[in-house]
């Protein structure tokens, strides 16, 4: 506990008790959510490598080949498959919170958060159709 | 099933001891009995000189949360039996200071629900003769949910952020002021903000979840933080792009 409430210093014998450094290990809801948070990095690095890719893409057919060769590598390819499962727990974590967070009314019924996750869902589902189409089938 | 149980009691005497030990009582373990009834037995049989806070026995008044086997709980409504056959930890609510045995301060929660003002603010009342403030059942709905806190401060014992910076304002505190703030009656909600929206308020919270876990009443604080983070973002768009109002 901080020293800083106001009681503090009145009451000397009263018992603070540290918060152990490994609180987060202490049950899978906490070591899931640092999960969550340490794995921002692997988003990051998942957001800069994409930017990487279209960046070949526009300079021409030699640095996109170049690019696949680089991506290719052993560490690179480890590195992208661990980025994607940890971007995808990223999508699943936030969807599940959006209903907590996104209260939908339509008239003066409340939309059950189920939907309204489905509806992200359904959103995400099409949104990598759309580009899947784009990529491969345009 | 057995019919006793131990129960490991974490003992605080602040003029003897400077850290939690732990004794171990049998208690019985009929199917009926919650682990107040076990620590009640304690008090009046065993030893009387454990010290702990209930009061209403029926998850009502919210003062008899303890943390049972590592988890916050109100032992009124926590079955000795679920545990058999034991043991049984039973341990003063992690994140506040410990008093004495079972009972932790509570000061700073108090000071804080007082800060986010749970109560209906009005700018002018309307004179009596005029009759009450009507509600629909939908405008109850929409604030019912965390009008149902009993202020059993479990969410604050299982906020990893609340432990590790005293500072944060808590959900419970968040979740009342957003009960008041979703009152179709109340006209504060711009008075709250200013404690709500600081860096120790909402924006403290990182949505770790175990608050509307452990919440006995289904409050949803953890919920309650998040809606507020989006009423208040969209709020300081509104006074960049609409300085005016709209």
């Amino acid at each position: 506990m901080s020293d800083s409430h106001v009681y503090t210093p009145y009451h000397p014998r009263w018992l603070r008790r540290r918060v152990s450094t490994y609180w987060w290990l202490q049950k899978w809801s906490y070591f899931r959510f640092i999960l969550r948070e340490g794995s921002c990095l692997f988003v990051g690095w998942f957001v800069l490598y994409m930017l990487l890719l279209v960046n070949a893409v526009g300079k021409g057919p030699d640095s996109y080949a170049r690019i696949l060769e680089w991506s290719a590598e052993p560490w690179v390819l480890g590195l992208n498959v661990v980025s994607f499962l940890f971007v995808a727990f990223h999508a699943v974590t936030f969807f599940e919170a959006v209903p907590q967070a996104l209260v939908v009314h339509i008239g003066r019924t409340r939309v059950p958060g189920r939907l309204v996750m489905a509806a992200h869902y359904m959103a995400w589902a099409l949104a990598s159709v759309l580009i899947a189409w784009l990529i491969v089938g345009a | 099933m057995a019919d006793h149980i131990t129960l490991q009691v974490a003992r605080y005497r602040p003029e003897q001891q400077s850290d939690i030990t732990f004794d171990e009582y049998e208690v019985p373990c009929p199917k009926e009995w919650v682990v107040l009834d076990g620590l009640n037995h304690i008090k009046d049989r065993l030893d009387g000189t454990l010290s702990y806070r209930w009061s209403c026995r029926m998850g009502i008044c919210g003062s008899c949360g303890m943390n049972v086997n590592g988890e916050p709980k109100l032992t009124c409504a926590t079955f000795l039996a679920d545990y058999a056959p034991g043991p049984i930890r039973v341990e003063p609510l992690p994140n506040f200071p410990v008093i004495r045995d079972l009972i932790v301060d509570i000061g700073d929660f108090m000071q804080k629900l007082v800060r986010v003002k749970p109560w209906i603010m009005r700018q002018t009342e309307k004179p009596v003769s005029e009759g009450e403030y009507r509600q629909t059942p939908e405008e109850l709905d929409e604030y019912k949910q965390f009008s149902m806190c009993i202020n059993c401060m479990l969410c604050y014992a299982a906020c990893p952020i609340y432990g590790l910076d005293p500072k944060f304002l808590g959900p419970a505190a968040i979740a009342l002021a957003q009960r008041y703030n979703l009152d179709s009656r109340d006209e504060g909600a711009s008075d709250r903000m200013a404690v709500l929206s600081e860096h120790e308020g909402i924006w403290g919270c990182t949505f770790v979840g175990e608050c509307t876990k452990v919440c006995p009443k289904h409050v949803d604080p953890a919920g309650a933080i998040q809606r507020y983070k989006l009423t208040a973002a969209l709020e300081s768009m509104k006074a960049i792009f609409m300085p005016r109002g709209a």
